[in-house]
């Protein structure tokens, strides 16, 4: 009985975290961008500062009526939200963010190959989404989707193979135990190689053209409105915690710090994911949006072989150092 | 293989009614792959007779191949094919042109694939039984030792196939640009 409690008390912490953190990042995003910007962002909702402006943008979402397109694929067109966000959700069960047996939801044996093809099933949503709206700009959002992740699958998962070679094991507890401080150097072009593809799969600007709102409109979500439109916004900001979470996992050192390794180590695993998250919004800010053509040939030309360098370079120094 | 003894068809466990009611699943996402008359429903059914794979794979401790078909099929195939399907600008709703006259020989090609490949599956793992109870069998690092220790070299020619599948894609995209260029001169 009391395994079935452990893991419900694990699921239920985990559902609240999935719930809190894109929150918090998203509110987040409203002030750091307003402040960026020399504006001061949701200042009444809540009384300071504004901060309950995602609760009631939620209110607001929940309020709306819930609005099918006639000639849309109805079913597909409803069940697309929930596509694109519990992937997510089943991804944090497997991150890791403390060294104690205790500090993950559930660990798997493969967790890089588990974390990396959950993920990937979560793009389905906005293709569903693209096709099912019956409307040219979801489409061509659909298909934009459909090309940015085909070319940007490849490079994430050359990266993640590095650490895995560097570590000796592809489970995410694994690496990070065998994490030492020198992989930071050694692992930093994997490490921003896969930071990059994991913006562009979760189409955050500066690779936001499947939801470029000056040409498409909102790409494959023109059409939702209410609750379902929240959901997959739900979905960014989660992608966010996720992306930002493995980065911290594989090359970051998760829980390692200068201090407090044992007790305190969770501590550092959010600290380094709130920063690279800061990065995300601050990267939103400042640059402009790439063009197709443009996205494609970073990922083809710049990422793969940068990648493929550092599988190259992991191997080299691993069978030197053996 | 001395346990094939002790286990018996007829004492069936938890992970076995599991393992049979979502093969069954699975068979009728695949038939309705093959039966329904809109494009990409077809594609989503797809998904689900490939994700209920996996699961079968998770169900026999082969978790590492499960998640390498999740990867591969769900999340690379299938998005393939949902791309090249809107491209050709699928309709919604049923697509009456979807019928081909070779429905007949795709049956007896399909036919024969599987009772080749339920004969060969049977005939090599007829008294072979996995304990479930035990350590995973199916880990990652198991796979990774019987892959690259004892089937090598059909890995090496699998990627060598693969290699020229990709070459040969390479000549037929390119070749209609040649030929256009000759076209213009």
């Amino acid at each position: 009985m009391n395994d079935v409690l452990d893991v419900a008390f694990r699921l239920v912490v985990v559902f609240a975290v999935f719930l809190v953190l894109p929150l918090v990042i998203g509110q987040t995003e409203h002030k750091v961008m307003a402040h960026m910007q020399g504006r001061l962002g949701p200042m009444y909702a809540g009384g300071f500062h504004g901060w309950a402006q995602l609760v009631a943008d939620g209110v607001k979402f929940a309020q709306k009526e819930d609005v099918v397109p006639a000639n849309a694929d109805r079913r597909i067109f409803q069940l697309a939200p929930a596509v694109a966000l519990l992937p997510y959700l089943l991804v944090l069960v497997a991150i890791p963010i403390g060294p104690s047996e205790g500090a993950v939801g559930e660990i798997v044996d493969a967790g890089i190959f588990f974390v990396l093809a959950v993920m990937g099933v979560g793009v389905l949503g906005s293709l569903m989404a693209g096709w099912a709206s019956a409307n040219k700009f979801s489409l061509l959002g659909g298909l934009r989707t459909a090309a940015q992740l085909l070319a940007y699958e490849l490079p994430m998962l050359l990266a993640a193979a590095s650490v895995a070679m560097a570590a000796g094991t592809v489970s995410l507890p694994g690496i990070v135990n065998a994490f030492e401080w020198w992989w930071l150097p050694w692992q930093i072009v994997g490490a921003l190689v896969f930071f990059v593809a994991g913006l562009a799969e979760l189409q955050r600007p500066p690779f936001d053209m499947p939801v470029a709102d000056s040409e498409i409109i909102f790409g494959a979500y023109t059409e939702y409105t209410g609750l379902r439109f929240a959901l997959f916004l739900l979905a960014e900001y989660a992608g966010i915690v996720v992306l930002c979470g493995l980065t911290t996992v594989l090359f970051l050192g998760g829980w390692h710090g200068p201090f407090g390794a044992e007790g305190l180590g969770w501590v550092w695993t959010l600290l380094k994911t709130a920063v690279l998250a800061f990065i995300v919004i601050w990267l939103r800010v400042s640059y402009p949006r790439l063009r197709e053509d443009q996205l494609q040939k970073l990922a083809w030309t710049t990422l793969v072989p940068l990648a493929l360098a550092q599988i190259a370079l992991t191997g080299i120094v691993k069978v030197v150092n053996s | 293989m001395s346990l094939a003894a002790a286990q018996g068809f007829l004492s069936p466990t938890g992970v076995e009614i599991a393992f049979l009611l979502v093969g069954i699943a699975t068979l009728g996402a695949a038939v309705v792959t093959v039966t329904t008359k809109q494009l990409v429903h077809a594609a989503l059914w797809l998904v689900v007779a490939l994700g209920g794979l996996a699961v079968e794979y998770l169900l026999l401790t082969a978790e590492f191949v499960a998640w390498v078909q999740v990867l591969i099929y769900v999340g690379s195939v299938v998005v393939l094919l949902l791309f090249g399907l809107m491209l050709t600008k699928a309709p919604i709703g049923r697509s009456p042109d979807a019928d081909s006259g070779n429905r007949p020989a795709a049956l007896v090609v399909a036919l024969a694939a599987a009772a080749a490949l339920v004969w060969v599956v049977v005939d090599a793992f007829r008294t072979a039984w996995i304990d479930l109870d035990g350590p995973a069998q199916g880990s990652t690092k198991v796979s990774g030792t019987i892959l690259f220790r004892h089937w090598v070299l059909p890995f090496e020619a699998l990627s060598v196939l693969l290699l020229a599948a990709l070459v040969g894609a390479i000549v037929l995209s390119r070749k209609d640009r040649t030929t256009d260029r000759e076209g213009q001169r």
